[in-house]
């Protein structure tokens, strides 16, 4: 390369949208998706099953529900780390409202709505008294555990109506359950509430920029508010979701989700700072951690072990792009 | 005087001893010297490890894999004394310390050489870690009758009326008060928190110190590990699990904000002596042990409003400060 022509020229023109769309960050997700499929299916011959593959979907959807809520809050630049807590509580207080002899929609409309009183909590600690996130949510996850654990000590809630279990266990059509449908549905309803409405783009200018984002007339706390409520009442459709699956509620349930829903959302390419993500990343990341579980179940690898792969795969795919920049530096020079 | 109403340690100081006093009420053994010095004890890894994450704070960044790091630190240990019980043992809290140190360094070469945020690198190692527990145990459990009674006895010695363990935790907070209070890299971690820009102005290497923060987190992990096998008597997959958010709430009630730069030695200390004071103080009381989760979470919902109101009013004054200047 001659020395008089600039390190770096101004592009005249965008990048094709095609051209764009396979550098993105979602291609290479979908490329690693595909790879751990064609793996998974030479690795085992029981994975192709449809029944199998259905199996697979019950791993993730419960946390991939919350992970669509969480991917918003975090391009706003704020955090839940409470949300397993919420789930907790929630299905504590569905346990109260059987033992009150509820109906199932009963039932799911408490959940629900202890989701979203959790959330509407959460939310006001952090934009009434402009507390910071990470450590309040810190303090309301033990808080909303806290509560199942006060409420049922080391007893257990069982006994949900038999037309309750539909939603963790019923299938819509053939092999695809009820989770997976559902999980699709609100896919694309969070994919047009981030990427096709002003509400996404004012979360967008929000995580860029609070401050830019207030001098142009954005609501910034009424928008984080709202964030927090949906991801309350995410929490509160997985509570549904697992309590229904599972039959019975305890205190522990969940454990540990927040930071696996987190992982999800960092891996989908969601800027754990902030301004940048998208839902169709979150999305696939979803079925990369659910295909990694399953797959490797299948080779009888034990759970802890894949954590392993989880947390590889969650640094290497963010320190990549990193190292290949810092490569490509000492190649030029 | 003034100074010291206004002082976080002071009122935290003031709500145990209330706390004390109050339990003391209820049940006239709780004051006891013998007692307390149970309490402290129970806390003792506690303080430890919430002194290693207020360095990590401090600099902004946070260290969510201190519990798996003592966890698997542990657990090398835990299978060393079992394969060989005859292994000295300062040798291995030498090897814990350094696995810890190693692990922490991991962290912190992350954070600083590829510029990923510690919260994600941290949550990435953090089911690493655990994991790899898994691996070289075999998914086994190390359990009482395969390690040694030199090992077990270790933190039970008594000295001076108090057992080494205490000792460990009072020897190390005095260290950390130097290191904060005393050496140029300490109040470099100060600097760092409170403005990283002005900090690269002033001559201090930001991703270094991070990286310095990063080792003694791990550090004190991987300590925390050999004491914590010889403590519980147990080398598993589980050990200390969740405990991470437990240590960054000591942090937090301690003082220490979350958003760097705040935060002292004897706050930690008194953070997680509170937490300490308050599961021991719930049985005394007759309050179900299940009621320590929900009022933990309270008190560390309570701790970070008073630090955001201490912080506020800072807040205003530099920016009344910049608006001047600006105009």
């Amino acid at each position: 390369m001659s020395d008089n022509t600039p390190k770096r020229t101004l592009p005249d023109r965008l990048d094709s949208p095609l051209k764009a769309a396979f550098y993105s960050w979602p291609s290479l997700l979908l490329a690693v998706a595909i790879a751990i499929f064609i793996i998974n299916s030479f690795a085992s011959p029981y994975f192709l099953s449809p029944w199998a593959l259905s199996d697979a979907t019950f791993n993730f959807t419960e946390k991939a529900v919350i992970a669509l809520a969480m991917a918003l809050l975090i391009i706003s630049g704020e955090i839940d780390i409470s949300v397993a807590g919420i789930i907790a509580i929630s299905s504590t207080m569905m346990g109260v409202a059987l033992q009150f002899g509820a109906d199932t929609p009963t039932l799911v409309a408490v959940g629900m709505l202890t989701g979203l009183i959790c959330g509407a909590f959460n939310g006001a600690l952090v934009t009434k008294l402009g507390l910071p996130s990470i450590v309040v949510t810190i303090g309301t996850m033990s808080l909303f555990r806290g509560i199942s654990f006060i409420i049922l000590g080391d007893q257990a809630y069982k006994g949900y109506p038999e037309s309750f279990a539909f939603f963790g266990q019923g299938y819509v059509y053939w092999v695809i359950s009820f989770e997976f449908v559902l999980f699709l549905g609100l896919a694309l309803v969070y994919y047009i509430l981030l990427h096709k409405t002003n509400f996404g783009r004012y979360i967008y200018a929000i995580g860029n920029n609070p401050i830019a984002a207030q001098f142009s007339g954005v609501r910034v706390a009424r928008v984080k508010f709202v964030l927090f409520c949906l991801t309350g009442i995410m929490a509160g459709v997985a509570a549904v979701l697992l309590t229904s699956r599972l039959g019975s509620t305890r205190p522990s349930i969940a454990r540990g989700w927040e930071l696996e829903v987190i992982t999800m959302v960092v891996l989908g390419g969601i800027n754990i700072l902030g301004g940048s993500g998208t839902i169709q990343g979150t999305v696939i990341a979803a079925f990369i951690m659910g295909l990694v579980t399953f797959g490797l179940g299948l080779l009888n690898v034990p759970g802890i072990v894949m954590s392993i792969i989880i947390g590889a795969l969650l640094i290497g795919v963010i320190a990549l792009p990193t190292l290949l920049n810092m490569l490509r530096d000492r190649l030029k020079q | 005087m003034k100074n010291l109403l206004k002082s976080r340690e002071f009122w935290l100081a003031t709500g145990i001893i209330i706390i004390i006093f109050g339990v003391t009420l209820r049940a006239p053994g709780f004051a006891r010297f013998a007692n307390l010095a149970d309490i402290f004890n129970n806390t003792s890894m506690l303080i430890i490890l919430a002194l290693g994450q207020m360095v990590v704070i401090l600099t902004r960044s946070i260290d969510l894999s201190m519990a798996a790091n003592l966890a698997l630190s542990g657990m090398i240990v835990a299978l060393i004394n079992a394969a060989y019980p005859q292994f000295p043992i300062p040798l291995l809290m030498l090897i814990a310390s350094l696995c810890g140190l190693a692990l922490g360094a991991f962290n912190g070469i992350l954070v600083w050489k590829l510029n990923i945020p510690a919260i994600v690198v941290t949550l990435g190692t953090l089911t690493i870690f655990r994991g790899t527990i898994f691996l070289i145990a075999g998914g086994q459990w190390v359990n009482a009758s395969e390690l040694s009674d030199s090992f077990i006895q270790m933190t039970r010695h008594n000295l001076f009326g108090l057992p080494l363990l205490s000792w460990f935790a009072i020897l190390i907070a005095i260290a950390f008060f130097m290191f904060m209070t005393r050496t140029p890299t300490g109040r470099n971690l100060y600097a760092i928190g409170v403005n990283p820009t002005a900090s690269v102005y002033a001559g201090i290497n930001v991703g270094k110190a991070k990286f310095i923060s990063f080792c003694i987190s791990g550090l004190m992990s991987g300590f925390c590990g050999f004491l914590w096998v010889s403590r519980y008597v147990i080398g598993s997959v589980e050990v200390a699990n969740g405990y991470e958010l437990t240590i960054i709430a000591a942090c937090v009630i301690g003082g220490i904000s979350i958003a760097g730069g705040v935060g002292t030695v004897v706050g930690t200390i008194l953070g997680a002596l509170f937490l300490g004071i308050i599961n021991s103080a719930l049985p005394v009381i007759n309050i179900s042990p299940f009621w320590q989760m929900a009022i933990s979470g309270s008190a560390i919902i309570l701790a970070v409003i008073l630090n955001a109101r201490g912080a506020r009013t800072k807040g205003r004054l530099i920016l009344k400060q910049k608006n001047e200047a600006e105009t």
